[in-house]
């Protein structure tokens, strides 16, 4: 093979965050990807026990961010995928303040080192719907020209809205580097383990009273496919990525089999922060605002560009109970039974009635 | 069952609405028989000698989940709601039902909203409308209604009543203030009812995609008017629902409602206690706060809603961002609304009339 790969598709690939689910996973998928010739996973952690199967194609070098500017001038790296963002702050590994400086500063600092490699010459950043705030006002449906209205209460809304501010620098300043940024939806599916997913395998899923947020999700699957696209081959702006179709906040508890506990909206905030820092959940600012006013957003602009179309919400969000049936209070099966005798009841009360006179 | 009851039975179902779908002309009489229940549309237990008398009692000794306890008689219209009615629980306690990207649930409308408005707008305000043919029976349509009434009533009544008298039975997708969707609880019934917060990208979308959308440019200012003032319509914004339509190249539908005024007369508007509970406006009405909950019940006045020819706008959707255009559209259709409003107001000369 050529140096440089086939055309479209880099010889060199860096991944950060292989310590984490994501990371590890499309670390593991470019690496049995023939077209690429190394792929070169960045973490300051060692990867999970669990992950360090998946690795095992992937050179790793463990380095922070900081660090990263001579490696990627030594090793001629051709593409950045970034995916190093932590989505909620975790009371063992330093709270918010750690979240903010892994980011925001780790994300800075990675740009800065691509910003001066020669032969850089395509960037993947992991994004987040949550780039488009939460508001009363907003539009129902996000397209990717959306501004947000206000700045988001939550931590990693406010990093995301950083992080994409300092890729734009980066687009201005290296103009010949393809930039792909993907905002995705909460990631679910059979495997993944996210605050989301946590979430929703309760038996009793606490929610927000008298709100019933839209939602979106984007299988793990369809999200790590994406992903490897932008790697090889070329996919140029901003897209959002998110399985098309909606589901109601309550429509997702009742598939899923458990019960919603609906919890009064005022003071919700500061009780998500007390049960935070007592260790309860990771629930934030973010979640609560993503339980109030929900986020659906267009994937016109994905399907166009890169002619693949994730499997809709409804499906991933199928393919995550099937894989999680232990929490379910109510089955399909019991509804159905108990619909068959209360028919059959009343139908036998009426009977019963009319054979009377 | 005999001829003639099958016949009763079929003109019941069918004139469930009493209310004649061609009222004559907007000078016509209005019509003096609606509001009246029609025969209901079938009786409880039809035939309770005849069809059921068939199956003996023992059949239902061995009631399997399958086969049904009680074979249902083809005529038995109450097992055939039940059964419906239990399939309904069943797939809303499943979450076996679709909600649109705007949170539309046109299965919960359908079962549950627009019969509680079908009451109100057919027997408590006896609501008569015309000019239904002016309103597209497919692709999109943008509807531009007076509004009134204190609380947005008209809004729901005039979706409810189109939805039931079109003959394409189309929902109307309202755009609402920014503070229904604020409002827990009332956010979520507007979502689910179809509407969405009034900006222009989703306007845009809805009509792009072919929807039928309700509007009333008035906003706050026609609702929280005084009694005094009614059917007098307020200034109508930026015309942002104009530019709207420009660009989506959809009909504009002016739309006048009369009847919403009356339903909660405001007599004055209490300015300090609006702004301690962050309200446009806080209201009172001859019943409203002194009866308490009382005073919630709307007063029976009659309603008259008369759609008015489309306003085609297909050969101007290159002048939706020239200001004089969107003006001289907004003017047009509020000038339209007007002079409607005040020829139906000449056919009902008593606002609380049959």
């Amino acid at each position: 093979m050529t140096p440089g790969g086939t055309p479209g598709a880099p010889g060199v690939v860096v991944v950060t965050g292989t310590g984490r689910y994501l990371g590890a996973h499309v670390a593991a998928r470019l690496a049995a990807d023939p077209r690429i010739e190394r792929v070169i996973g960045v973490d300051p952690a060692a990867p999970n026990p669990e992950l360090a199967g998946l690795l095992d194609g992937v050179e790793r070098i463990r380095i922070d961010l900081g660090s990263l500017g001579g490696l990627l001038a030594d090793l001629d790296v051709d593409a950045v995928v970034h995916l190093a963002l932590v989505t909620a702050p975790d009371p063992q590994q330093g709270g918010r303040s750690a979240m903010k400086e892994q980011n925001v500063i780790g994300t800075m600092q990675l740009l800065a080192a691509c910003q001066r490699a020669p032969r850089l010459r395509k960037l993947v950043v992991r994004s987040s719907t949550a780039a488009y705030g939460a508001s009363f006002r907003d539009p129902a449906v996000f397209t990717e020209e959306t501004e947000p209205r206000e700045v988001p209460r939550g931590g990693f809304g406010r990093d995301i809205l950083d992080i994409e501010g300092y890729v734009r620098g980066f687009r201005r300043r290296r103009p010949d580097v393809t930039a792909t940024v993907l905002r995705f939806a909460p990631f679910i599916g059979s495997t993944a383990d996210t605050t989301l997913t946590r979430y929703f395998s309760q038996p009793f899923v606490p929610t927000v009273f008298g709100r019933d947020p839209r939602l979106q999700f984007v299988h793990f699957d369809d999200a790590l496919e994406v992903l490897h696209r932008s790697v090889a081959e070329d996919h140029p702006g901003t897209f959002n990525v998110a399985g098309p179709g909606v589901l109601a906040l309550s429509q997702a508890i009742r598939r899923a089999g458990r019960v919603g506990v609906p919890v009064l909206e005022p003071g919700l905030s500061g009780a998500a922060a007390l049960a935070r820092n007592l260790g309860f959940g990771r629930y934030g600012l973010d979640q609560v605002d993503l339980f109030v006013h929900g986020r659906v957003v267009d994937t016109s602009a994905l399907e166009r560009e890169y002619g693949f179309t994730p499997r809709s919400t409804v499906a991933a969000f199928d393919d995550f109970i099937r894989a999680h049936q232990g929490g379910v209070v109510v089955t399909r099966r019991q509804l159905a039974a108990a619909e068959r005798a209360v028919l059959d009841g009343i139908r036998q009360v009426r009977a019963a009635v009319r054979e009377q006179p | 069952m005999s001829q003639p009851d099958e016949e009763r039975r079929r003109a019941g179902a069918n004139g469930r609405y009493d209310v004649p779908l061609d009222v004559a002309g907007s000078d016509a009489e209005p019509a003096r028989c609606n509001g009246r229940h029609p025969a209901p549309e079938a009786a409880p237990v039809p035939d309770a000698g005849t069809a059921p008398a068939a199956d003996p009692p023992g059949g239902a000794a061995e009631p399997g989940p399958r086969d049904p306890a009680v074979p249902d008689g083809p005529g038995d219209v109450w097992d055939r709601r039940v059964a419906s009615g239990l399939a309904f629980l069943r797939r809303r306690f499943s979450g076996d039902y679709q909600v649109d990207e705007f949170g539309f649930d046109p299965e919960l409308t359908g079962s549950v909203f627009h019969p509680l408005l079908r009451l109100l707008y057919r027997d408590w305000f006896r609501t008569e409308v015309t000019g239904l043919e002016h309103v597209p029976s497919d692709g999109s349509g943008l509807v531009v209604g007076n509004h009134s009434g204190t609380v947005a009533l008209d809004a729901l009544i005039l979706s409810a009543a189109l939805h039931d008298q079109h003959p394409a039975h189309r929902y109307l997708r309202l755009l609402g203030a920014d503070l229904v969707f604020r409002m827990p609880v009332v956010s979520e019934i507007a979502r689910k009812t179809g509407g969405t917060v009034a900006c222009n990208p989703d306007a845009e979308r809805l009509l792009g995609s072919g929807e039928l959308v309700g509007v009333f440019p008035e906003g706050f200012k026609g609702i929280g008017k005084l009694y005094s003032d009614r059917y007098k319509l307020q200034r109508f914004g930026r015309g942002g629902f104009v530019s709207a339509a420009l660009r989506t190249g959809t009909p504009i539908v002016p739309v006048a409602i009369v009847g919403g005024e009356e339903i909660y007369p405001m007599l004055a508007d209490i300015k300090p206690l609006a702004r301690l509970l962050k309200l446009p406006y806080f209201p009172v009405t001859p019943t409203f706060p002194w009866l308490g909950p009382l005073g919630m019940v709307p007063l029976p006045s009659k309603w008259l809603i008369e759609f008015c020819p489309p306003i085609p706008t297909a050969h101007l959707t290159d002048s939706a961002d020239d200001p004089l255009v969107v003006f001289n559209l907004a003017d047009q259709v509020r000038e339209t609304i007007q002079q409607t409003l005040h020829t139906l107001l000449e056919r009902r000369p008593d606002p609380f009339g049959p």
